[in-house]
């Protein structure tokens, strides 16, 4: 089991009008010297058996036509082969609890 | 006999009925088309219709871009018949690469919905042939991710090449490079555009009868033994 993760940004060209409103919201609910917000997806791929120079092949190839629009959007793909759910899910927890801890302390601070 | 004019029903499309009205109405016979269809029932030109296809979801049109139909669709538009992409059918026919550039998210957020006025830049396409060069129409306008986006050189071409076939007037809805309302492909036969001019066939319902314009065109191009330069 090994599983893919793939990041897609829009390039740093092209307008992200909806991670400005986030960024607009941040200094709203008290949170300064914030410069710019990007907003991306991420893409979490399960995959059963090995990934192979081909598989790997494959997955470029689908990241970069299906799953980003190479026009307007970048990708960066990480695979971890070492058993997939655990290290990414940890990874994933941290960051997203933290995000959450900070925006929790500067409503605080807004109150 | 007249022109058999398929429309596209993609899960989540919205105005196909109206698309197909609006074939009727300018006195072709419209076609119903399936998404999951590897068949095309011979018919003389498609029109992909707007909506909301899969929800918008990964990008809009991605997911239709890569449907059973649309790889019949672009074979279809290699050998030039004349394929129209209105809206979501702009954003699929950018996905599919059918036509250069990408739509995405309004500048302003705010979902759109205006009779907006489009000046037609090249009456020379399968779709715009019936209008006068720089004629002024007004159909109505409503999109979340309208605002037309290409790199310079892509935009330069475009122009360069008279690829810009409808232009936004007085308001720019969505923040479009170059107030860019639709484009076509190299040889004039595929046109998107994310204005909805099959919404402007009645005088009862919509703010002009132009829509009805670009049905005549693709009648007109297909009698005409096929694309205009």
């Amino acid at each position: 089991m090994a599983r893919v993760v793939v990041d897609v940004m829009l390039k740093p060209e092209i307008l992200d009008p909806q991670g400005r409103a986030v960024q607009g919201a941040l200094g709203r609910i008290g949170l300064t010297g914030v410069v710019d917000v990007r907003q991306g997806k991420q893409f979490v791929i399960d995959i059963d058996g090995e990934i192979d120079d081909d598989v790997l092949a494959q997955l470029h190839e689908i990241a970069a036509n299906l799953l980003c629009n190479p026009v307007i959007e970048n990708y960066e793909m990480s695979v971890d082969v070492t058993g997939g759910a655990t290290p990414a899910g940890e990874h994933q927890g941290t960051f997203v609890g933290a995000s959450s801890d900070a925006v929790a302390h500067a409503n605080e601070g807004q109150q | 006999m007249s022109a058999r004019i398929g429309v596209v029903t993609f899960p989540g499309t919205l105005d196909d009925q109206d698309a197909a009205r609006a074939v009727q109405l300018a006195g072709a016979e419209p076609v119903a088309l399936w998404h999951g269809d590897h068949d095309l029932q011979a018919v003389d030109a498609v029109i992909l219709p707007g909506g909301f296809s899969y929800g918008d979801y990964l990008r809009c049109g991605a997911i239709s871009a890569r449907s059973p139909i649309m790889t019949e669709v672009i074979t279809a538009a290699g050998h030039g018949v004349p394929v129209l992409g209105i809206c979501n059918g702009f954003q699929i026919l950018c996905e599919a690469h059918l036509l250069p550039g990408a739509l995405t998210r309004n500048e302003s957020l705010h979902f759109v919905c205006r009779d907006q006025t489009l000046r037609i830049e090249n009456n020379r396409t399968a779709w715009t042939n019936a209008f006068e060069s720089d004629q002024l129409i007004t159909v109505p306008l409503k999109n979340g991710e309208g605002n037309y986006v290409a790199d310079e050189a892509t935009l330069d071409q475009l122009e360069n090449e008279g690829r810009v076939v409808f232009r936004y007037v007085d308001v720019n809805p969505n923040g479009s490079r170059r107030d860019i309302a639709g484009i076509c492909n190299a040889s004039g036969n595929v046109v998107g555009l994310m204005p909805h001019p099959e919404h402007a066939v009645e005088e009862l319902t919509g703010p002009s009868t132009d829509g009805l314009k670009l049905i005549a065109s693709a009648i007109a191009a297909l009698a005409g033994g096929g694309v205009l330069a």
